[in-house]
This record gives C-alpha cells, structure tokens and sequence, in this order.
C-alpha cells in the first residue's frame, strides 16, 4: 500500500513505535521517529511511496530521528540522525529534523551502497535517456532539475546518480528535492500548484525546504535509465540560455572527483566512469530564465531520439 | 556466560551453514551485526570459503557485495601505501617493521581477508623516532586533529608517536615504540619483539612480526584498549592468526613460553578463553593448563566473563542486554587502569570527561 493510505493517526504510531518499512528506489527503509514535523514530511512528501507492515523483515536502512537524550532538550530541543544505533552527524536544532532525516538517507546511500558509482549529481530523464547535471552547490542544479520535472522530465535524483557498475544503467531514487534559500521562490513561481513544505531556517546550507517528488517518477522508480548527457548548470542574472560542448576527458575527471565513492572502486571506478562519459554528450550550460532553460533541454532530448 | 555467545554473528562464523535455514528476519539482523562489528567483508569471504554465497538472499546479497568491495581496495591501498613509507623510511637505519591488520596484508596471511582499515601501524625502536618523524613529514604525513593536550599526552606518557595522516591520500600512520605504553602494569621487551620480525617475501624491505608475536600483540592489543568498536573483528584476526599458525606442532608450547617472556601470559589467557566462548577456536587443553598459572582469581574471573563477554560482541542493538553499558564502562577503565599508575589516570580521565567534550578535539587519544 502507499503511504498516503495509511490513516494519519495510524502512521503515527507506528513511526513513534517501531517505525515503518518503506520502499524509495532499489532500497528498502526502516524510519522511526516521535518528531511531529518528521511524521508531517513523510506524510506530505512521500504519500505516492509503498509502505508496508512492520512484519516485513528485511530492510537495507534501519534509521531514526529523534531528539537526543541529553539534558539540552529542556533548553533548546535537538534531533539527531541515527544509522542503526551509530549518529553519523551532531545533533541539530529540532526545527531541522525533516532535513536531518533527507541528509541521513544520503548519507547512508553514499557511504554504503559500492554496488554503484555514485555522483553527487541530480539527473533526470527523458525518452529513457538521463541527463546529468553535476555542479557544485549554488550553481542551480536542484532549481534547474526541479523545473525540468516539474515540465515532462523524470526524476532520477536530486542528488545521487547511481550508476549500476554491471550494467552501466542509472538507477531512480526519486526523493524529494531539497530547494535552498532563493530558488524556493523560484519554484513556487515557477509552478504555483506544487507542494514544497515549510522551510527550515539556519541550516547549514541556509534555508531549505523540500519539494515533492512528481507522481510518476515515483510509480517508475525500479525504471533505469540509458546515460544521455553530462551538462554543468550555471545561473547567471540575465544569461540567455546557452549549451557549450565540453572535454569529455575534463567532464571525466570532474566526475571522479564529484563522486562520493570513486576511489573506493578502484579500477573499475574508471572503467564505470569512462564507459560512462563514452555513450554521452557533454556541455555547460548558462541560463537564467527557468522556461528557457527547460526549452533547451527539450529540443536536446528531441534531437537524440530523433 | 552462555547467553550472549548466541548471537547470530558469532553462530554464523562459527558454523557458517547454518545461514541455510536462516528466515529473512534473521538475515536482517545478522546484516546488521555484521556492519556494527566491522565484519561484513569478512563474512563475505567466510561464505565464498564455504560455497554458501548462493545461500545469501537477494535483497541482502549487496551489502556483502559493497563490504568485498571497500575490503578489496583497502587492501590494494595498504600495499601501494608501505611502498610509500618503505621509501619515506630508507634511510633510516631500522628495519621497517609493520604491525595488526597492514602486516596481515603484507605478509598475505588469511586473516588479511576481508580486514578493514583505519590506520597503518608500524614500530620502530625509540631512538629512531625523531628521526622517523622528519622523514614522514617530507614525504607528506603531518600530526593533525589532535589537541594540545593530546598531543602533549601522547609524547609523555604513550608507546606511539601523534598520529600522522598524509597531506593527500588522508592515510593514517601510526608510529610505535613499543606495544603498550611506558605507563602500563607490563613491559614487553620492545627489542625482543624486533630481533624476531621477519622479511616480508614480495616485499623487501618491509617486516612483520615472528607468528606467535603478532599473536601476543593482537591479543594485548584487545585487552588493553579501551574502546572496543570492533572487539569481535579482532577476535576473528586473532582465531584466523591461530587456526594458520597452529599448522606448526611446537606451535602452542612456544606460544605459551613467548607469552611468558614477554609478560603477556595474562592478556594471551584471556584472549584463548574469549576465542574459544565467542568462535570455538580449537585451543587444546595443554595450552590453557600451562596458562593456568597466569589466570586471575575466580571471583575476578567471574567478574571480567561478565564484561567481557558484554563488550566483545558486536556493538549493536540486538547485543545488548541491560548490563552492556557499564560493562563497556569497566572495560574502559580497567583498560586505562593497566596502562596508567592512579596518580595519572586520575587527573587524564578529569580532563577527558570535563575539559576535552568543551575542546575541539577531532580525534581525542
């Protein structure tokens, strides 16, 4: 069953008990949580996922948020992320926890999950082809990925291309996508229907808030997808939307040094990584106008296909 | 203390085909031990060993895959990295010797199988460290993360130099002396553990520790630290270290005398009786009775099965029971107890329990 099925008060209850089994792309969770905001995110932003009951035995991910027991929560209440009894990150202020939840499920993917090479990239597709959009924070690669599947593109990831290291495939993990400080509004601009819930402020990465994942990237998310293209999104205030060729040897090396577990991979980290960069085009992109932008996406997914 | 042997990892290491007639709930929780005591790459392999690889479900056969595959290139990085420090350290007039888990590695051993990695430890003798010390650093290893009293702690009262990590590669070097600190109850002789160390075959240049040494090393090593994060994967270095040196047939009376020359009969006691409780590594009787002589009273017996037996299992949930805690806290103490006199320890635990938690201090002592 999905997640928004469950009565609310149900839900509830069982993430204060002993948590609910959730499915999000190849990996399977156990999340558990007595956080209001916490039980509130899931609700709002996972509701197309499939849960089912805690009976189900086996899951990659056994997490929790919760605040720590310590004597600071008479003071100022904190949450605390934990992997299975180990609390990778310092507790932070319990405006924060939904977030905390979001970054914890990154991190346990990233540091765990070898069977892929993973990019700190948001991809999305289109025509089963994915386009990779790697590019340090603030260059807009969340607004830009967040507009496109908000415009017929599917959501891969916000934030972690996983590549199948057999097969060369790109696995869906269609989470949320974490919006921060300025593009927020952008967003809501851009598409005033979609659901983004109530910011939090100060984190480390400023304000975030956290946009839900379209409907059918999450019914396709077992749905791999072909590598089409490598592009590095950059805004710049008034730059018409422009693609530039780019180094297939460059874009590589970036890759390397942008994925969380290449060096862990050895040999076949290279080999992943290059067959990799062989089926794609690589480009950067400028833009600024967010329609703009989508347009030139489209009329590439256009030419490849046709 | 039959209780706590029953969890799942040790049944599973010491008769893996039990995990044939295990349910998926049981694969759940045994995924979960694994990755809490740092043995999942190890289980990996002992399954590989033993034929039953098809026997791993499908949702869990990653987790094993991802462990093989950090394992694999750990122990790629650990060779490539003693030929960086073969090459720092070539003109020092000492033979490089390596200690734990990167001396398994080098010399090939079978407990080098899926072993994971902090740090490198190598020894050296005392006189030789300045020395050591400037070398590493030219060739990029720098004392970092540690505070001004650590580090200070470290030069005063341990066996090991600060540890130093390499400007680029972010690898870990641990430089010893010797194998416990000048403070502890017992001084093993530094320069007898030297004098033994052999020549690495595929490696000259770089040596490890005779057989029965890297044995009573590893075994003090558990019964001396504080901290036990990985007690039951030390365990199984030292259970895989014994079933491949015990091959020998002198080998268990010439373990036993070593122990006693070098005043680790009680750690080396304690460590053939946790062995035997948590992984059924056959110790013959001949060996225990010779030890007998270097075993505690009964009443402190009783008393370290309690903790130990707590503190050597995997540092997970499903483990505990509601003595975990303090045991994990005497473990702790008595381990600072045998490595410092009271009139220190006193004053270091103070520090780390009110001044340090206020300090940065990224990687206390």
């Amino acid at each position: 069953m999905k997640l928004l099925q469950l009565p609310p008060a149900e839900l509830r209850r069982q993430l204060a008990g002993a948590g609910i089994w959730m499915r999000t792309g190849p990996f399977s969770l156990k999340v558990q949580s007595r956080i209001p905001s916490v039980v509130t995110g899931l609700t709002e932003l996972y509701g197309q996922f499939e849960v089912r009951s805690m009976k189900e035995s086996f899951a990659d991910f056994h997490v929790s948020v919760n605040p720590p027991a310590n004597l600071r929560r008479w003071l100022r209440p904190q949450a605390t992320f934990s992997f299975d009894g180990l609390q990778p990150f310092k507790p932070l202020p319990l405006d924060q926890a939904f977030p905390i939840l979001e970054w914890g499920l990154n991190w346990c993917v990233s540091t765990q999950a070898h069977q892929y090479l993973i990019i700190h990239a948001a991809v999305v597709e289109k025509n089963g082809l994915a386009a990779i959009l790697p590019a340090p924070p603030g260059s807009g690669k969340s607004t830009l990925a967040a507009g496109l599947v908000l415009s017929g593109w599917r959501l891969l990831s916000d934030e972690l291309t996983l590549i199948d290291r057999k097969t060369g495939l790109i696995h869906p993990l269609p989470r949320p996508v974490s919006l921060k400080n300025r593009s927020i509004d952008v967003i809501r601009q851009f598409a005033p229907d979609v659901y983004i819930n109530p910011a939090s402020h100060d984190t480390i990465k400023g304000t975030v808030a956290h946009m839900r994942p379209p409907r059918d990237s999450v019914r396709r998310q077992h749905e791999t997808a072909r590598p089409g293209w490598v592009i590095f999104p950059k805004w710049e205030a008034g730059a018409p939307a422009t693609l530039t060729p780019r180094s297939q040897a460059q874009t590589f090396m970036f890759l390397a040094q942008n994925a969380f577990n290449y060096s862990h991979l050895g040999a076949d980290g290279f080999r992943v990584g290059t067959a990799l960069i062989d089926q794609t085009d690589c480009y950067d992109f400028r833009y600024s106008a967010l329609d703009e932008a989508v347009a030139t996406f489209d009329r590439l997914a256009e030419r490849r296909t046709s | 203390m039959n209780v706590l042997s029953g969890h799942l990892l040790s049944r599973t290491l010491r008769s893996p085909d039990i995990v044939t007639r295990f349910a998926i709930s049981e694969w759940d929780i045994l995924v979960r031990q694994a990755r809490a005591a740092g043995l999942l790459a190890r289980l990996a392999h002992r399954f590989s060993q033993h034929g039953l690889t098809a026997a791993i479900p499908a949702v869990a056969r990653w987790h094993f895959d991802a462990a093989d595959t950090l394992a694999s290139k750990q122990q790629t990085a650990v060779r490539w990295e003693l030929q960086q420090l073969r090459a720092a350290l070539a003109n020092l007039d000492s033979p490089l010797i390596v200690l734990k888990g990167a001396a398994y590695v080098a010399a090939s051993l079978p407990a080098a199988a899926g072993r994971l990695f902090n740090d490198i430890d190598i020894l050296l003798p005392r006189e030789r460290l300045k020395q050591a010390e400037s070398s590493l650093m030219l060739a990029g290893w720098h004392a970092s993360g540690l505070s001004e009293y650590d580090k200070r702690y470290y030069r005063r009262w341990m066996h090991e130099i600060p540890p130093m990590q390499h400007a680029q590669r972010a690898t870990v070097i641990d430089v010893h002396h010797a194998i416990l600190p000048d403070t502890a109850r017992y001084h093993p002789d530094s320069a007898k553990l030297r004098s033994r160390a052999v020549e690495v075959a595929d490696l000259p240049g770089v040596y490890v520790l005779a057989a029965e040494d890297r044995i009573l090393h590893s075994a003090t090593h558990l019964f001396h630290d504080g901290e036990l994060p990985h007690g039951l994967r030390d365990l199984t270095d030292l259970d895989l270290l014994l079933r491949d040196a015990a091959v020998d047939r002198d080998f268990w009376p010439r373990l036993t005398a070593r122990a006693d020359e070098l005043q680790l009969g009680r750690s080396l006691f304690y460590a053939l009786r946790y062995l035997r409780f948590f992984l059924d590594t056959p110790v013959p009787d001949s060996a225990m009775t010779s030890l007998a002589k270097r075993a505690p009273n009964r009443a402190t017996l009783a008393l370290m099965d309690r903790i130990f037996t707590r503190v050597l299992a995997p540092d997970h949930a499903s483990c505990a029971d509601s003595f975990t805690a303090a045991a994990r806290l005497a473990a702790f103490v008595r381990a600072h107890w045998l490595r410092m006199p009271a009139h220190l320890l006193i004053p270091h635990l103070f520090h780390k329990a009110f001044i340090s938690p206020y300090q940065r201090t990224p990687k206390p002592a």
